[in-house]
């Protein structure tokens, strides 16, 4: 089967996304898989701001459709994961940034993506990871003052209002 | 007259001889007989302007919300038995309660009951209002608005059809009807 075009203006496939974001970044992201309008991979933490600038600035990722958490109580890391958009490529990437679980800690992009701003909290809110440099880090489905963090495997479930 | 046998009449300030000529003419009227008179005639057209015009609060929290919408739409017309939505907890005489409430909203509706005038009810709709429904035990969700504030009618369902809400109310018509609220001289 031939090469497929890229199915938006823009003409880009995940393929060649994929292509020049490993030549750009060869040591801190891995590609997991790449089809034309997919791009799975997984970015380290130290460069996942420097990325996601990248991803913006070059090929147009305008939209920022999900952040959310992922625990591994037993592997004791977390995930952070980012579903990233182009509308002019029509490429959605899945970005996984991994994460130690007794220090959850990693660069906000809602200063990139204003979109992602209510995600974060959420994420905060329900994983208790910390994005940092985040324009107002609260809670915001649980009220003020809850000390738990309800999507973690080790939260024990139960009556608490 | 001698001042020493009422000391109270020239002691007293603008607002305590208010409060006591108000005593006075409630404990006149009711050692008369009079209340009663009055009664009898005013409180059945003040509790019918009541239950005939009971205002409930545009408030849709969840689910239960459309069937809201379906009550006031043409098909079953709740206007028509005096239910009109209306947006400002000043105008309303109903807190129709139609979900799940959260520890986070629990305060706001708190203070959305304190500012609904005198009378006003409340009525918990669907499972979530009454017990917390699918989320019992939760963890965020309160179990049951009777927790927090006072329930008239529970209407039951997941989610109560339009009938269902419209017979709710009827039960409200009823409780009003019976309560004679807004009586002569009465808080």
């Amino acid at each position: 089967m031939a090469q497929r075009e890229g199915l938006g203006p823009g003409g880009k496939t995940g393929e060649v996304i994929a292509q020049a974001l490993i030549e750009q970044f060869p040591e801190y992201i891995k590609i997991k898989k790449a089809t034309h309008n997919r791009v799975y991979a997984m970015v380290d933490k130290t460069a996942w701001l420097k990325v996601a600038t990248y991803m913006k600035d070059k090929f147009e990722f305008d939209h920022v459709t999900a952040v959310s958490g992922v625990d591994w109580l037993e592997e004791k890391k977390m995930w952070v994961v980012s579903h990233i958009t182009s509308y002019s490529n029509q490429v959605t990437a899945e970005i996984i940034v991994e994460l130690p679980r007794d220090k959850p800690e990693i660069d906000s992009v809602s200063n990139l993506w204003g979109g992602a701003n209510w995600h974060e909290r959420e994420t905060y809110d329900m994983f208790g990871i910390i994005f940092l440099g985040h324009p107002r880090m609260e809670r915001i489905l649980t009220p003020e003052g809850t000390d738990y963090f309800p999507y973690r495997k080790d939260f024990v479930g139960g009556r608490r209002v | 007259m001698d001042m020493r046998l009422a000391p109270h009449a020239i002691a007293m300030s603008a607002q305590e001889f208010l409060a006591w000529s108000r005593d006075l003419m409630e404990q006149l009227m009711q050692a008369s007989g009079g209340k009663k008179a009055v009664d009898k005639i005013t409180a059945p057209i003040w509790s019918w302007a009541l239950r005939n015009a009971n205002y409930p609060l545009h408030f849709g929290i969840a689910c239960c919300a459309l069937e809201m919408a379906a009550a006031s739409g043409s098909r079953f017309d709740a206007e028509r038995l005096g239910m009109i939505f209306r947006s400002s907890p000043r105008q309303t005489d109903v807190l129709l309660i139609n979900g799940w409430v959260t520890a986070k909203l629990r305060p706001d509706l708190r203070r959305l009951y304190e500012q609904m005038a005198e009378p006003h009810w409340v009525v918990a709709m669907g499972e979530c209002a009454i017990s917390g429904g699918p989320w019992y035990d939760s963890y965020n969700t309160v179990q049951g608005v009777d927790t927090f504030i006072p329930v008239d009618v529970y209407i039951p369902g997941c989610p109560p059809r339009p009938e269902a809400m419209i017979d709710g109310f009827m039960k409200l018509h009823k409780k009003i009807n019976k309560e004679m609220k807004g009586t002569f001289l009465e808080d």
